[in-house]
């Protein structure tokens, strides 16, 4: 018998349970075996659940109750923004109006949904400073790798072929090198200096003729801004390279400076952070991509064009990269970050980079005591903590992670940025009150005297959650993937 | 406090600001350059409180026709079926829908647990042991099919079935483009995959081929035929993109020796909402476990013992393997995939077969319908729940007319067939009545009649 305390659903199953009411059959029954050739009519059922109703609803609460959402505490995941999720969105989301188009509506039956599409479009436009968007791809690794195959367009356009490289920093995204491999290129590393921000003399070395773009996100992983990023610019295009934003950060500096205006080329946005579309466990995301005017022929298609106060998709887009994406996108998140955007306006959005900048900034003052602190000029929306010292005393930064579920919070993100040792990489955003702020920051320091005085308390934590630390290594070494009876 | 979702005070920001040592929030922005200072207030349209917004958008919704307003039998790729309502109630408790990938298994066994289900309902259907936790959407998993072929067979041709969803192939072009790889694509015939043309075209060189089942215009495609063509050549991969429903009644690719199967499960509580959030599935063999793209959820145990579920084998994905990753997907669908679990379950093991009988059966009645007032029906293979009309006028006019009339026709493959000027597929599922089948023949009939 397996030792558990929460049931599968394929275990809750029994013969002759039902909880569907399907449509009646309304036309004449006719026998299927006749028409349809034995080799292809499936001789066992699929064996999926047979519960009923309640069955369903109590298995699922029971599930929901051994989650953690942002509703349910604070989420302070750097790179993450997990800010609250408004639920006018939701609403907005399921009104039958949007939820229930079909993309292959003729385009002058659904004025409305392109309405929106297109104003947010231009809301995107304004809040990045870039010529055009396309609010095609599915996430932000989806409209990084878009995003690369853009710049691969435009490169090959000008015969430059042997533009083969996409330098990334050294504290960049994982997703990042991954993007560039999918898009055919090779990474290449620039090293971060003293500071926490781009060497200039190791991007000066790295860059060249064979250099396709630089990816970057400002601020960077480290919650810093890269206050050269004219320099990186100059840099950079003086090669003849692309310079990409990795939208992942931009909740830092709404209202006060843009992308485009830093000369950026290419950027993704990632609807699911900055603009409240909710992280549902992992998905779904939205990531648009905004271009510059010399990228702009290169943009997934179709593109969403308004002529003669009429919204239709333009498909004659020659140099287009081609679509990234069945239909037009993740329609549903556009609802949510349309909504959030529409009820922020601009005033609202600049206080959002204010208090998210406020915040992150008083949390790493009063965390700075315990904790080291590596880079210490002022930080953006986020920053980065090193539990070097509590490591010299046997504590992990995993384990402080461990820790503070046992405080009711979901950890900071851990060991990532790569450049800086057991990292603690905590962004608090706007949405979380100051005593939120406070009851952390003492949970914090708390553990840092644990971590001295009973450092047990803190390896051996989780002690209050419904399961313990996970066998993680048995579970990647006998992988069981699936139920089997 | 003027914005609901800020909760800063004066006071809190002023004790922030004592604290931090600065006299204004300007001071935090002090290492942005004055020359990429934005030094106006953007351009957006002014904030709007809940109620006025809320009364805006719904008008703007009121603006679209929808598919519950009037009956549609578009379908090629996205349908029109019934979710039980214990779709959205669960989707819509917050612990679910406003958390993040769970990392932290210890406060996350409900969406892994959740997840482990969709990967074994997943399985189930397909007939193949190993299902990940979800793709962006059926078009991405069969391109990310296609590059993980390449790379396992170390091969660079790919052939595409033109009876594949043109969308999904215009994406596996673009993914193409990235890997430098070379698609070629196979001609349809009388609705099928031309099986001649496919023998002339496979030879060893090739690193899949691609099929779907049901096809794009609602055939069943001969896997069993397929496969043992593509048997012949070494390490040549089978990929079928198969609609989920369907594998409800009809033979699983993967007993017909599928490598992988991927798709949509839009089909199982996830409403059309304009063609996007989706979900896309991806399942395989056990030789191509550690290849998988994409989030997977394994079984283990705790340190008392405890059965409970983790993220696992993320040696395979971007943030460990980074530049040598062959999938940079990180974000996936995971909301939609419980949604299409919690309607798997409530449909279940029986009623999975009758919805999928039902939409047989219907489709049906409506080819018997047509045929009957003499449009032709093409393709005399065995299909699932669409078919192929051909109309003496244009589908485009056809539709416009079926429109004022309150109904939403179906999709012309005139638009990315050319040899298909004519020709209307539509979809009947099990929530079209006899009554709408009814009016739609009757309603087309008087139209190609003028």
């Amino acid at each position: 018998m397996v030792n558990q305390d929460f049931p599968l659903i394929f275990e809750r199953s029994k013969v002759g349970r039902t909880s569907y009411s399907l449509p009646a059959l309304d036309v004449p029954d006719m026998d299927l075996e006749t028409e349809v050739e034995a080799k292809f009519i499936r001789k066992e059922l699929a064996a999926l659940p047979e519960v009923s109703e309640l069955e369903i609803m109590r298995h699922y609460t029971g599930l929901s109750n051994r989650n953690f959402g942002v509703d349910s505490g604070f989420y302070p995941l750097g790179s993450c923004t997990m800010k609250y999720n408004p639920k006018i969105n939701e609403d907005v989301a399921r009104l039958e109006g949007f939820s229930q188009l079909h993309p292959y509506q003729d385009t002058r039956h659904i004025q409305g949904a392109l309405e929106m599409m297109y104003d947010l479009q231009s809301a995107l436009k304004e809040i990045t400073g870039m010529h055009e968007i396309s609010l095609q791809p599915a996430a932000g690794a989806h409209g990084e790798w878009t995003g690369l195959m853009m710049i691969r367009a435009f490169h090959e356009a000008n015969g430059d072929y042997q533009r083969t490289k996409v330098i990334v920093p050294d504290s960049a995204h994982g997703t990042n090198p991954a993007s560039a491999t999918v898009a055919g290129f090779e990474s290449v590393t620039v090293k971060s200096n003293e500071q926490g921000l781009v060497d200039l003399e190791d991007l000066k070395r790295v860059v060249g003729d064979d250099t396709a773009a630089l990816m970057l996100t400002n601020p960077n992983t480290l919650g810093l801004f890269e206050t050269d990023i004219m320099e990186i610019k100059q840099i950079v295009h003086d090669a003849g390279g692309r310079l990409y934003y990795d939208g992942a950060n931009l909740n830092a500096i709404m209202g006060y400076t843009r992308p485009g205006d830093m000369g950026f080329d290419v950027v993704h946005l990632n609807l699911h952070k900055t603009f409240t579309g909710p992280h549902g466990g992992g998905g779904p995301g939205s990531g648009p991509v905004g271009v510059s005017k010399e990228l702009e022929p290169y943009l997934p298609k179709p593109v969403l064009v308004k002529k003669d106060d009429q919204y239709e998709f333009d498909y004659h887009r020659p140099q287009s990269i081609g679509r990234v994406k069945p239909y037009y996108g993740n329609f549903g998140i556009y609802l949510r970050a349309y909504t959030y955007i529409r009820t922020m306006g601009a005033e609202g959005l600049k206080k959002v980079s204010e208090y998210a900048v406020l915040n992150a900034n008083y949390m790493m003052r009063k965390l700075e005591k315990e904790y080291v602190l590596p880079y210490p000029q002022h930080c953006k929306h986020e920053f980065v903590l090193s539990g070097k010292k509590q490591k010299k005393l046997g504590v992990r930064t995993l384990d402080i992670g461990k820790r503070l579920l046992d405080h009711g919070y979901h950890p900071p993100t851990v060991y990532f940025p790569l450049n800086v040792e057991e990292a603690l990489m905590i962004e608090p955003t706007e949405t979380e009150a100051k005593e939120t702020l406070d009851g952390f920051i003492d949970a914090m320091l708390s553990i840092a005297v644990e971590a001295k005085e009973n450092p047990e308390v803190v390896q051996e934590a989780p002690h209050t959650t419904v399961v313990k630390r996970m066998d993680e290594t048995t579970a990647a070494r006998k992988p069981i993937l699936r139920y089997t009876k | 406090m003027e914005f609901r979702y800020l909760p800063m005070t004066d006071t809190d920001k002023q004790e922030m600001l004592d604290f931090i040592g600065v006299d204004s929030t300007e001071e935090l922005f002090s290492d942005i350059p004055a020359t990429i200072r934005l030094n106006k207030e953007l351009d957006l349209k002014p904030p709007a409180n809940e109620a006025q917004l809320k009364q805006e958008l719904t008008e703007l919704a009121n603006k679209n026709a929808h598919v519950k307003k009037y009956p549609s039998f578009l379908g090629a790729g996205v349908y029109d079926h019934f979710i039980p309502s214990v779709v959205d109630h669960v989707i819509s408790r917050s612990e679910f829908y406003t958390a993040y990938t769970p990392y932290q298994p210890e406060i996350s066994q409900g969406e892994l647990q959740a997840i482990f289900e969709f990967q074994t309902m997943i399985s189930e259907l397909t007939a193949l042991p190993i299902a990940n936790s979800s793709m962006y959407d059926g078009g991405t998993a069969l391109a990310e099919a296609v590059t993980l072929s390449a790379g396992v067979t170390r091969k660079k041709k790919i052939l595409v079935s033109k009876t594949v969803h043109p969308e999904s192939r215009e994406v596996i072009a673009t993914y193409a483009k990235g890997q430098h790889l070379e698609i070629e694509e196979i001609d349809d015939k009388d609705g099928m995959i031309d099986l001649d043309q496919l023998s002339e075209k496979l030879d060893d060189s090739i690193a899949s081929v691609v099929v779907q089942y049901p096809n794009f215009f609602g055939q069943i495609e001969p896997l069993d035929q397929i496969k043992e063509q593509i048997s012949a050549h070494k390490k040549t991969m089978m990929i079928v993109s198969s609609n989920p429903l369907a594998l409800g009644y009809l033979t699983p690719p993967g007993e017909f020796g599928a490598d992988i199967v991927v798709g949509d499960t839009q089909v199982f509580g996830i409403p059309a909402q304009f063609g996007g959030p989706h979900c896309g599935y991806f399942a395989t063999t056990e030789k191509l476990m550690r290849k998988v793209p994409g989030r997977l959820v394994g079984q283990t145990t705790d340190e008392d013992g405890k059965r409970g579920f983790v993220l696992t084998l993320q040696a395979r994905e971007q943030h460990i393997r980074r530049d040598k990753a062959t999938s940079n997907i990180c974000s996936n669908q995971a909301l939609n995939a419980l949604a299409s679990s919690v309607a798997m379950s409530s449909i279940g093991k029986q009623g999975i077969r009758e919805m999928a009988m039902l939409n047989m059966k219907k489709a049906r009645y409506a080819k018997k319908q047509f045929e009957a007032i003499g449009v032709a029906v093409l393709n005399a293979g065995t299909f699932f729940n669409e078919i192929v009309v051909k109309l003496p006028i244009p589908v485009k006019v056809v539709n416009e007319k079926l429109f004022q009339k309150g109904i939403i026709g179906g999709y012309d493959l005139s638009k990315v067939y050319s040899d298909k000027e004519g020709q209307m597929l539509l979809a009947v599922t099990e929530l079209r009545t006899k009554e709408e089948i009814d009016t739609l023949v009757t309603e087309m009939g008087a139209i190609i009649n003028g």
